[in-house]
């Protein structure tokens, strides 16, 4: 039943043998120890799961590992340069953008697509692109400034 | 079934300090179990060796912080850091005391090998009992860290403490701690109890208090480096699964285990009315699981409907007059003169609906066993009665179990209990290996303990010119958290009831103090309207308490109340309301936009203001006041549990609608510093005046008086 699967994560190739069915999730959380990736409620609501494919923010709860295969996938982990955070994520620790902070690497993945495609976002912009994403310590007002803040920082870097 | 302690032991009735028996009744000589029949049983944990200041006497400096040679001070504590932000509230008064900047304090929190008790984190209670605790703590240090150098330079005089260096300015030496540790036992120094009365930096010379450093381990949760309970890794490490019940109050009869048996790499326990699996990934265990719920049998009995339920917890009302569930009531003067003397009478009835907690990250453990000890890594505001209701569960004595709390995906007053912990370690135990179990979401909505549900009564009589004579306030079930009104009036009855609630209850931020200030500060309103006065007017006509009218007058101003009544817009109406719990004070002024055609209500604007005495971290206090207003949202507008034949209707995120970016107006938070008055907590209070203001606000945008949490659509469209 298992398979050998290629999975590109973080700029590097992993190989592993596995049953293609388990979810993208459980794979990076048990096989590869990437667990910055977080389970909040399996059914695409809350995205803490959220990864970028490809460039595109997806909620990855249940999708099959074997769809995943030949894709660029970047978790938390591989957003910051060694030592150097991500302006998301910098902007993140500036704001103090977090309470538990459960929710915050799919916050700070979303945030990163939406700035990749919107350098320059408007507030209504944010709030729809940011919507999918729970905070169930209701940090919005802060999250709302630390993506403000780094669109600000992305624009000014250009 | 459940274990009450003697709630009069404490200063205000609270109901939710409840133990719980475990659902499990284990049977561990009879046990029927396989082993792994994958990989082998080895196991490899070592635990770090148990600090030595942990054997120093419990109220030792010792047992409270730690010194290195290199200079690093750690502070140890039973709190636990939920998101509240309590790791670095407490870095902040260890360093204040310490005079250390405050990145030179680690805090080892709720490991029960290392820690001493400071209770659990709940109440409100890090900010006025343990911030002082470790603040004496730290400031003994600081004396016997003079007295070693005054020792050392064989000097009398004033030493100066500054930056964690030790000056002595007639001579200009300087010794660091580093210095003294590196060259004195300090651990031994610190063997000595911590006086009571040692002296504190008072609020004018505070340097690191009242201020907002950065959060503590935010780098790593920026960069996903952060361990939650969930993600907690062991060597040789399964995933497990529980069998749960088809539904509430059903009892397992039969389980047939030869089938998932036989599956690869796949552990089942079954021990009396607890079954569940352990397999190497998530989706194996979860295979297993699936074939073992199909050879399962079940009892169901019956269970009430959310249809029925406020008529169901005033029938099963429990009137007792002693014993642990009797009726805590409050009476002042004479109901029956007042509500006699009254011209006019009024009253009026209001619901509470169950909710649920539901912190991102759901319940979590990783259980080991090793040499008959057991360590659990999971996700809890209690460790130390986790870690007696593990040694309960396996009849094992408490020193035998250790409890680590890693920084944990949200709580909310939602994670007090252990069950998590004990189904892992049961798993773990059968399993021969270390087992992390993580509920699913639906598991966490179903099986963890809600926020009360409750039905209110009140009724009031008013004098000729409209005041309040007598105040009759009835709270069934849901508690009695701010149950007295604060408002002057001469004859009162105010009483709490228990009944038997269909869902398992327990405690929830703000408790209920949201109820009862929801249902008071509602009828406040209705009863302003009957004595034909202001709103506002006639809740200060009322009010002596200053602290309480400061925070309303400061949320009024902010609002611009007077010019927004005046000047409100069709559909859209404002609303006020105040209150005070666990020795703070909030009041808020609420913005709306009604459309009764759709049964819709839109908040346009929130202003709250909040106090509690002198503030020591800014920024995390608004983070606390802005959390709470918009979580309180969520039981204002839409969160409420349905349920019926003791199955849930609407247990996921999909179902149950919670707040979200789209859902939150401009907020405007107006926080008091009350420098002069001793500093309390301000994670729970800052809900409750929330929801009245926005049922208030409502009342004035259609003229329909809404008398339940959440406001129903069904109420805004009839």
């Amino acid at each position: 039943m298992d398979v050998t699967l290629k999975l590109k994560i973080n700029g590097s190739v992993r190989t592993l043998e596995t049953n293609p069915e388990r979810p993208l999730l459980d794979v990076l959380r048990e096989d590869l120890q990437l667990t910055g990736t977080k389970y909040g409620c399996g059914e695409g609501q809350c995205r803490a799961c959220t990864v970028l494919i490809d460039g595109r923010p997806v909620t990855f709860c249940r999708l099959p590992v074997s769809r995943a295969e030949n894709k660029e996938i970047v978790t938390i982990e591989g957003l910051a340069k060694g030592d150097v955070l991500h302006p998301v994520q910098e902007a993140f620790l500036q704001e103090g953008a977090m309470q538990c902070g459960y929710c915050v690497p799919g916050m700070i993945l979303t945030a990163t697509s939406l700035l990749e495609k919107h350098p320059n976002p408007t507030e209504d912009q944010i709030t729809e692109w940011m919507n999918g994403n729970l905070c169930r310590c209701c940090g919005y007002p802060k999250i709302m400034a630390a993506v403000r803040r780094a669109g600000e920082v992305k624009t000014s870097i250009r | 079934m459940r274990r009450t302690r003697d709630l009069d032991a404490f200063p205000e009735p609270e109901r939710y300090e409840l133990d719980e028996a475990s659902r499990y009744r284990f049977d561990l000589s009879r046990r029927s179990f396989l082993g792994v029949t994958g990989a082998g049983l080895l196991i490899l944990a070592n635990h770090e060796a148990t600090e030595a200041q942990t054997r120093s006497p419990r109220d030792s400096i010792a047992a409270r912080l730690h010194i290195g040679k290199d200079g690093q001070i750690t502070l140890m504590t039973s709190k636990v850091e939920v998101g509240q932000g309590s790791r670095t509230q407490l870095a902040q008064a260890a360093a204040e005391e310490l005079r250390v900047p405050v990145e030179q304090i680690n805090l080892v929190m709720a490991d029960t090998a290392q820690v001493p008790d400071d209770g659990g984190t709940a109440g409100s209670r890090t900010t006025p009992s343990t911030v002082p605790a470790v603040r004496k703590g730290a400031a003994a240090a600081r004396e016997v860290l003079i007295k070693l150098a005054r020792q050392q330079w064989g000097v009398e005089g004033t030493l100066k403490v500054e930056g964690g260096m030790i000056t002595d300015p007639a001579t200009g030496r300087t010794l660091s701690y580093a210095d003294l540790a590196g060259f004195l036992d300090l651990s031994k120094s610190f063997e000595q109890a911590i006086p009571a009365d040692v002296k504190l930096y008072p609020v004018d010379q505070w340097t690191v208090l009242g201020t907002s450093p950065q959060k503590a381990n935010a780098r790593n949760i920026v960069t996903g480096s952060h361990r939650y309970p969930s993600d907690v890794v062991r060597p040789n490490m399964l995933y497990g699964k529980i069998l749960r019940a088809p539904s509430y109050r059903a009892v397992l009869t039969d389980v047939d285990l030869s089938v998932p048996q036989k599956l690869t790499g796949v552990a089942v326990v079954h021990d009396g009315n607890f079954a569940g699996c352990a397999a190497t990934t998530s989706f194996q265990a979860q295979k297993a699981l699936d074939v073992l719920s199909s050879k399962a049998s079940w009892k169901t009995a019956p269970h009430p409907s959310s249809k029925e339920l406020f008529t169901y917890l005033k029938q099963k009302a429990v009137t007792d007059e002693s014993g642990p569930r009797k009726q805590r009531v409050r009476s002042k003067g004479s109901l029956q003169e007042g509500l006699a003397a009254a011209k006019q009478t009024a009253r009026a009835s209001y619901e509470i609906a169950y909710i649920q907690h539901a912190p991102m990250e759901p319940r979590a453990a990783v259980a080991e066993w090793q040499d008959g000890q057991l360590t659990v890594w999971t996700g809890t505001q209690q460790p130390l009665r986790v870690r007696r209701d593990l040694a309960d569960a396996f009849h094992l004595p408490e020193d035998r179990v250790r409890v680590i709390v890693p920084d944990t995906g949200g709580g909310f007053g939602g994670k007090h209990t252990g069950e998590v912990a004990v189904e892992a370690a049961r798993l773990s135990k059968g399993a021969g290996r270390p087992v992390s179990l993580r509920w699913t979401r639906e598991e966490e909505f179903t099986w963890a303990y809600f926020r009360p549900a409750g039905l209110i009564e009140a009724q009031a009589g008013l004098a000729a010119d409209g005041r309040l004579l007598a105040w009759d306030f009835t709270n069934f079930n849901s508690g009695a958290s701010a149950l007295e009104s604060p408002y002057e009036i001469p004859h009162t009855h105010e009483r709490f009831c228990y009944s038997e609630p269909p869902l398992r209850e327990g405690s929830y931020r703000a408790l209920a103090a949201t109820a009862n200030t929801f249902a008071r500060e509602s009828f406040m309103d209705e009863l302003a309207a009957a004595a034909k006065a202001d709103t506002l007017d006639y809740r200060l006509a009322h009010l002596k308490n200053e602290r309480l009218r400061a925070v309303l007058q400061a949320a009024v101003e902010r609002f611009g109340w007077q010019g927004a009544r005046k000047h409100r817009r069709p559909g859209t109406g404002v609303g006020l309301a105040c209150g005070t719990e666990k020795g703070s004070f909030t009041a808020a002024c609420v913005e709306v936009a009604v459309d009764r055609a759709r049964g819709a209500i839109k908040v346009l604007h929130i202003v709250e203001a909040f106090e509690c005495g002198a503030i020591q971290n800014p920024e995390n206090l608004r983070a606390q006041v802005e959390g709470c207003i918009i979580m309180t949202l969520g039981g204002t507008l839409s969160e409420e549990i349905h349920f019926e034949n003791g199955r849930l209707l609407n247990g996921r995120f999909s179902q149950y609608s919670v707040p979200r970016f789209k859902d939150v107006p401009p907020i405007e938070t107006v926080l008091l510093n009350r420098r002069d008055l001793p500093s309390v907590g301000a994670g729970e209070t800052p809900m409750i005046a929330v929801p009245p203001a926005v049922a208030n606000a409502v009342f004035d945008a259609c003229a329909v008086r809404v008398r339940s949490m959440p406001i129903r659509e069904s109420a805004l469209k009839s």
